[in-house]
């Protein structure tokens, strides 16, 4: 099950910055509904999130209720050698999710 | 005498057009001014505890006019090239009036040649959103946006 779409140009430049795009499946779940019941439906969202580039975090996030559901990130990373780019993501209930994807330098 | 009398109207239709534009320009200012101070946020007193970030470098994009708080589209960036200068390691962003006033913080643990980020955030109602950048020197810049937020964001039931 697919928990993320992520877009990396298919070559970048080596020493310049590209453009990374993600976008995770998640509720995000602020805490503030209820459901058809009246029950409160409890918080949930993804609190942390990192991008490292073959192994060094080059970019991360600290989010709150306050990202829309299904967050979308969009941010630079300065090319430098061909690798992967890992990102890894974890929510209230401590559920980690993680994809990855591939850098080619030229 | 004739071009007396000929410029005396056109002088009125100025001093006219002048009050009309003045008055087409106040409703303006409100939003221009945001730019020039930062909100009253808790949050963001504590997180600046006393230290005065400038007024420049750092761009938030959002709309004028949100139609769904539930996801607008939301762009911050910092002004380059930074160089051997100092470089951005951290965005913060607050709500003006979010139950949640700490939206999100971003963070460039590596020096980073475009400090750029596209987001969509969630706004409770009608406020204003600052961005707060730190360099590595410690220096703080930055910049608040206003958004009218026609259906609210958060359904907290009050």
């Amino acid at each position: 099950m697919p928990d993320a779409r992520i877009s990396v140009p298919p070559s970048v430049a080596r020493g310049k910055p590209f453009e990374v795009r993600i976008i995770i499946r998640h509720a995000m779940e602020t805490g503030y509904r209820t459901d058809e019941s009246g029950k409160s439906i409890p918080r949930n969202v993804i609190r942390t999130f990192t991008c490292r580039y073959n192994g060094d975090v080059v970019f991360s996030a600290r989010m709150s209720s306050g990202i829309a559901a299904n967050p979308y990130l969009r941010f630079f990373v300065t090319a430098k050698d061909s690798g992967q780019l890992a990102f890894e993501w974890v929510d209230d209930n401590g559920v980690r999710g993680s994809d990855s994807a591939a850098v080619t330098v030229v | 005498m004739t071009t007396s009398l000929q410029s005396r109207p056109s002088r009125t239709r100025r001093r006219l057009l002048q009050s009309a534009a003045a008055v087409a320009l106040v409703p303006w200012l409100p939003a221009n001014a945001a730019a020039d101070e930062l909100p009253e946020i808790p949050a963001l007193s504590a997180f600046l505890a006393g230290r005065k970030p400038r007024l420049a470098r750092v761009h938030l994009t959002l709309p004028q006019l949100a139609d769904n708080g539930q996801t607008v589209p939301m762009k911050v960036s910092v002004d380059g090239p930074f160089g051997p200068g100092p470089r951005v390691t951290a965005i913060n962003l607050f709500s003006e009036a979010n139950p949640v006033p700490e939206m999100a913080v971003f963070e460039f643990p590596v020096a980073v040649d475009r400090a750029e980020i596209d987001s969509r955030v969630r706004l409770a109602t009608t406020q204003r959103i600052v961005a707060v950048a730190t360099m590595s020197d410690g220096a703080l810049y930055a910049t608040a946006a206003e958004v009218i937020v026609t259906i609210a964001g958060c359904m907290d039931g009050t």
